[in-house]
């Protein structure tokens, strides 16, 4: 066993036997923050697999929404148990994200263009949660229906948090797992020359809608389904926290903070900022109202003009290197300008 | 079947709220559009232009033109400030960070001014006329706020076309490093532009507060449709600008009249969706 290998043991072992170590009364809690940042770290992990082609989507939080509901709506209207529900929510995420991204990569939206688009599509969703106030109860969201005694499993309900921490641990390790796979394989090449230059890679016989259409119906139905889990998690649903930009500005943050990149770079955003969140709301309290939401977006503003430099850049140099190493040997004309 | 009265009046309201939209998008146009840096909090930085309306006049007692001047004040420090201390620092990083360190700013904006003055509702109480055409009434207020928008957007295009300052910020928006080359000095052009459009929030804030009430989240409420009208009129473009507003406006409108507010709003995200996929460069886009 090599080292990096022992050490991810290492922790893995110490991840699986947190819920058991002794930290007393706080437990309870710290347990909550810990199963929030797994299922938030796996739906950062689920955009990053566009974010880092250069397809910055602004609007995932459409694809949690109509995860998340459509799981809720089944349970709650036909009492269908969510694990068939999710295969529904999946499957609408994906849908949503085919009839909107076809279009979008046929016709070359790109950019600032294709992030507003995706935005306007988030706030589609969510207009549509709030309107459709009848079943989805509107702004005011929407409480899960109570499992029915002993039947927690069919309904996904369960009092113990344990439950729900191996949970998002295996989810998050599936999501890595995906990860890994898309990161290995012929895709991501294919997917890093339409990032750099559509029309080169277009001409070099790679299918760009084909490829872009894969990915943003891998991250969509990825998204749905950490909506689902959350939303199975809290057993509550509402627009403004499973749809909406600020929701999905938070796991674009989260992404880009850890650095979109790297396998763990989400995780390490979510972590980092959902621990800061955490902190600030118990620090503060019900005192000071909006003073813990003020610091939190002062260091965000901080993080990004500061850390990017060292992490974020740093990484992306080393893609950029070992992109370099791999292209053909022959001297470029432009390797003069470059020494200064 | 409608009533003609109320349909002239959903299509006056539609108008009206052009000039709103319009208002709110000439600043960020010039920003967003022109120079390509995304301030995706801009439309806070006019609520925070609003609060500062409301209080000079309420609790200074200024007049309410005093306190507009005050306002542009208030913007062009802020658009500076904004540029200075965030936008500067991570220039070359790609447009992804610009937008999150802004977006970091929407979310300070919005709860530092929460911590302040808390969630209330503050509305500036005027008696303006109300005019009345032919059984439709208009607020004078959103009359008066559509043509200044107007004036505004004329004054700007003048600006950009016509000063040998606006020559200079449409060069930056078409390659920042040329510019340096030409030995003309960036900086100067990305700051007095931040200011402008800071000022051009000063403006919108000042006509704004006479027809909304302000909160902490009102940017929040207007925000997205800002940028949409941006894109959809053409990056950078003032006259698609106005269009694209004219046409979001009316479908929201006339939507939230047939059906409800929110299908009016969703049918216009929608619309906006299918004119990127019809047109993706906007909606007025010249052939180069």
């Amino acid at each position: 066993m090599t080292l990096p290998k022992a050490l991810a043991a290492l922790v893995l072992l110490l991840i699986a036997a947190a819920p058991f170590m002794p930290i007393g009364g706080t437990r309870q809690y710290v347990l909550h923050v810990l199963v929030q940042i797994f299922i938030w770290s796996f739906i950062a992990g689920a955009w990053s697999l566009m974010g880092r082609f250069g397809l910055v989507s602004l609007g995932h939080g459409a694809f949690l929404g109509v995860g998340a509901y459509t799981a809720t709506l089944l349970w709650n209207a036909f009492g269908l148990t969510p694990w068939l529900g999710s295969i529904g929510a999946v499957t609408g995420a994906m849908a949503v994200a085919l009839v909107v991204g076809y279009p979008c990569y046929l016709l070359r939206v790109v950019g600032h263009y294709f992030a507003l688009v995706t935005l306007a599509v988030g706030e589609v969703v969510r207009l549509l949660i709030i309107a459709g106030r009848t079943w989805t109860g509107g702004s005011l969201g929407l409480t899960l229906r109570p499992a029915p005694p002993g039947a927690s499993l069919v309904a996904v309900q369960f009092a113990d948090r344990r439950v729900f921490y191996y949970a998002a641990i295996v989810v998050w390790l599936g999501g890595l797992y995906l990860w890994r796979r898309l990161d290995r394989s012929m895709a991501r090449s294919a997917l890093e020359a339409i990032g750099e230059d559509e029309t080169a890679a277009a001409s070099m016989g790679i299918d760009v809608t084909k490829f872009k259409l894969g990915v943003t119906a891998l991250s969509a139905g990825l998204t749905a389904l950490g909506g689902v889990l959350y939303a199975q998690y809290i057993t509550y649903v509402s627009p403004e926290t499973l749809s909406g930009i600020g929701v999905s500005l938070r796991i674009v943050f989260a992404a880009v903070l850890g650095g979109m990149y790297t396998l763990l770079g989400p995780t390490v955003g979510t972590a980092l900022t959902i621990a800061l969140s955490e902190y600030l709301r118990v620090t503060f309290g019900i005192r000071l109202i909006g003073m813990a939401e003020t610091i939190y977006g002062l260091a965000l503003i901080l993080f990004i003009i500061f850390l990017p430099a060292g992490l974020y850049g740093g990484i992306s140099a080393r893609v950029r290197r070992r992109a370099a190493a791999g292209r053909p040997a022959f001297p470029r004309p432009s390797t003069q300008e470059s020494v200064e | 079947m409608m009533d003609p009265v109320f349909l002239a009046e959903a299509a006056l309201n539609g108008l009206l709220l052009a000039g709103v939209l319009a208002l709110l998008a000439l600043g960020l146009n010039l920003i967003f559009g022109v120079l390509d840096i995304v301030w995706i909090a801009y439309v806070d930085l006019v609520t925070v232009c609003m609060y500062a309306v409301y209080f000079l006049v309420t609790a200074y007692g200024w007049p309410l033109w005093m306190a507009g001047l005050g306002a542009v004040g208030v913007g062009v420090a802020l658009g500076v400030a904004v540029h200075l201390l965030i936008i500067s620092p991570i220039l070359g990083s790609p447009p992804v960070n610009q937008l999150l360190a802004t977006g970091g700013l929407l979310f300070f904006i919005q709860s530092f001014l929460t911590f302040l003055w808390t969630t209330d509702h503050r509305a500036i109480r005027l008696n303006l006329p109300i005019i009345q055409i032919g059984g439709v009434f208009v607020p004078f207020a959103r009359l008066l706020a559509f043509s200044i928008a107007l004036i505004a957007m004329s004054g700007l295009y003048l600006f950009l076309t016509r000063t040998y300052m606006g020559t200079a910020i449409r060069a930056v928006s078409q390659d920042r490093e040329a510019m340096r080359l030409m030995g003309a000095d960036p900086q100067r052009v990305y700051v007095v532009t931040s200011a402008a459009g800071g000022a051009m929030a000063g403006v919108a804030a000042a006509l704004l507060i006479i027809q909304y009430p302000v909160h902490p989240y009102f940017g929040a409420a207007f925000g997205p449709l800002t940028f949409m009208i941006c894109v959809l009129g053409g990056l950078g473009n003032m006259v698609g600008a106005f269009v694209a507003s004219f046409i979001l406006s009316e479908i929201i409108s006339f939507g939230g009249v047939a059906i409800s507010t929110e299908m009016g709003y969703v049918v216009a995200f929608m619309v906006f969706i299918v004119l990127m996929f019809a047109r993706p460069g906007g909606l007025l886009t010249r052939r180069e």
